[in-house]
């Protein structure tokens, strides 16, 4: 049970980051927290892809040996896939932060506050 | 150029154009429609050459990404079902285009033009790749650029745009980060991201619980995408606040490529038999679906807005796509298809009438349409016609794929999905009614004076050509692809839908 906990504890993390985020974007009531949540539960899912391509005991993806008889064995090498999906995920990340933030701007100037509930109410009117 | 790059270029064009647009649109604001325009005809003659090329060929055509293999490299995979989508796609983003010249003019500021262009081609560079591509992890890269396209898009608007736009976007992010999680999850157990690699991988795998978690996510995040019954909240706001010519382009198209990676999942990246038998999912899409067809519809009767009724009207139109999917039959898919095309074009012709109403009178609440019919005769005909078509009149095209949704229902011996498709349709009819009331039997126009009898003599609509010939068009198109429902279904849709059905 403690190895189930501890041996797999960056999932753990994943999936803590992941209810941390959600709850950042739900509950919430000032939108620049929402963002927040939301920035946490994207970079929980990053990692969550960083985990799944790290092997034990793997080294760098770049074939160490010169000469082409050896054989190379895919298991000493860490899976580089899921961490260049990453690099295009983190550049998605920081253009949506990018756009969040751009729109926060024109919020905070139109209402001068960025408490969800207060908008609503100046919305109403 | 040769003909077997197209596949490419439908995506390379608007995207590297769009750059150009905006460029341009810094010194010289009056040449960006007409790039926007070459860009979209050029699509749209890739987009009609690799139909052809699926039709004359008969199969799916493959297009490796610099020459690298799958399941290495990316692939753009077509075959009828998503060559039928971007023609589509390419026809509505094009006559959207050139409806937004005048209409974009009232809306915002001049200085806005090159950006808002701008988006535009990002938009549909999106939904092109979206369509197009066979690779799971370039769908999420497109699904993203689509999306923020339409978040910054959104929030070009007056007043609450803004904020609308930031909760599409928390919610959006939502979407799009549970469908990156459920792609994960295939990573993990087959190591490919390529659709028919996967396909054939997971095969085996269909009783692992890992690939049941994953597809769920795959599921929540496109149901969000395509604005499903619960988690269209976001959709209503957002197209109601945009300006009139960006809802105009985002209505149609963004929930029905939606709808039209749902169908890429459940039937192409899955096998039919694992969505179908395996694992519940249509019956519980089915179930939802026919809560959100009435839920929708009621919910537009209740508008006054007309922009807000129209919103709740694409997301009574996913219920009906859905149910069709949910038929699991040839007869019910069939309709499911033809209805993703013939949704895009009626949307397409409302939201367009609607935005040059809209900018004409100035007013989205529908009390205000009174004696629309004697200024402005064509627009409201456009709209009786996207109206008559959504109803489901005959020989309007959303008659003939509603009618194939029924046969579907009864087919497969689902009475409360007949009862909702025909309970929708009934609602939607109610609720054009009370519009075509205002506009035509109210005999005070809108300053309240009646018009003295004998005077009437017709006059055509004082708004700029450029608005009316896509009205007119898209008008004419819900008729065209009515009397010609039947080709159509006999040679693409037929063999968009999968074989074992």
């Amino acid at each position: 049970m403690t190895e189930f906990i501890i041996g797999k504890f960056n999932y753990w993390i994943y999936i803590l980051l992941i209810i941390i985020g959600l709850y950042g974007m739900m509950a919430k009531n000032n939108l620049m927290k929402k963002l927040i949540g939301m920035t946490i539960f994207q970079w929980a899912i990053i990692l969550f892809y960083i985990s799944i391509g790290a092997k034990r005991g793997g080294t760098i993806p770049i074939i160490m040996t010169t000469n082409p008889n050896d054989v190379v064995r895919a298991a000493d090498y860490v899976n580089p896939l899921p961490h260049v999906l990453m690099l295009t995920a983190i550049v998605v990340g920081v253009a949506t932060t990018g756009i969040a933030l751009t729109l926060l701007i024109i919020i905070y100037q139109r209402y001068g506050t960025l408490e969800e509930d207060r908008i609503i109410r100046a919305l109403r009117k | 150029v040769s003909t077997q790059h197209f596949p490419a270029l439908i995506v390379v064009v608007p995207l590297l154009l769009s750059f150009v647009v905006f460029t341009v649109g810094l010194a010289r604001r009056r040449l960006c429609l007409p790039i926007v325009i070459f860009a979209l005809l050029a699509c749209l003659a890739f987009a009609v050459n690799i139909l052809r090329d699926v039709l004359t060929r008969g199969g799916t055509i493959r297009y490796f990404l610099g020459a690298w293999e799958p399941p290495w490299g990316i692939e753009y995979a077509v075959d009828h079902l998503n060559a039928l989508i971007l023609v589509a796609i390419a026809i509505v983003s094009l006559l959207v285009a050139i409806h937004s010249r005048s209409i974009i003019a009232k809306e915002l500021p001049a200085s806005k033009l090159g950006p808002f262009y701008t988006l535009l081609l990002l938009q549909v560079t999106g939904l092109f790749g979206m369509t197009i591509t066979g690779d799971v992890f370039n769908l999420y890269v497109l699904l993203e650029i689509a999306s923020f396209s339409a978040y910054a898009i959104i929030a070009m608007g007056e007043g609450g745009a803004p904020f609308a736009a930031f909760r599409y976007m928390i919610f959006g992010t939502i979407g799009a980060c549970a469908y990156l999680l459920g792609i994960g999850y295939l990573y993990i157990l087959t190591g490919s991201l390529n659709m028919a690699d996967l396909r054939q991988l997971l095969v085996p795998l269909y009783e692992s619980r890992v690939l049941l978690v994953g597809f769920a996510f795959i599921m929540v995040g496109v149901a969000i995408k395509m604005a499903f019954f619960p988690v269209h909240t976001w959709l209503p706001d957002s197209y109601t606040l945009a300006p009139s010519a960006v809802s105009a382009l985002l209505a149609p198209l963004f929930t029905k490529v939606g709808v039209y990676v749902l169908l890429r999942f459940l039937f192409t990246v899955f096998d039919p038999a694992f969505s179908i038998q395996m694992f519940p999912v249509l019956k519980i899409l089915g179930g939802i679906a026919v809560i959100g067809i009435l839920f929708a519809s009621i919910m537009a009767l209740a508008q006054t807005d007309l922009k807000r009724m129209l919103c709740y009207l694409i997301v009574a139109e996913i219920g009906y796509i859905v149910v069709g999917i949910a038929c699991a039959n040839r007869l019910g898919l069939t309709g499911a298809i033809l209805h993703t095309v013939n949704d895009m074009f009626m949307m397409g012709c409302l939201f367009t009438a609607a935005g040059s109403i809209l900018a004409y009178r100035g007013s989205r609440n529908i009390e205000n349409f009174r004696g629309l019919h004697r200024t402005m005769p064509v627009t409201l005909a456009v709209f009786v016609a996207g109206a008559l078509s959504v109803v489901g009149v005959p020989p309007f095209c959303g008659f003939f794929s509603k009618w194939y949704l029924v046969l579907g229902t009864i087919h497969a011996k689902q009475w409360v999905y007949l009862g909702a498709l025909l309970a929708g349709s009934l609602l939607n009819a109610i609720l054009f009614f009370r519009v075509l009331e205002k506009s035509y039997f109210e005999l005070r126009d809108e300053r309240g004076h009646t018009e003295p009898h004998g005077q009437r003599r017709f006059i055509i609509d004082r708004i700029p050509r450029t608005e009316l010939i896509p009205m007119v068009l898209f008008a004419l198109m819900l008729l065209f692809l009515g009397l010609f429902s039947n080709s159509i279904i006999r040679d693409i849709v037929a063999y968009a839908i999968p074989k074992t059905l």
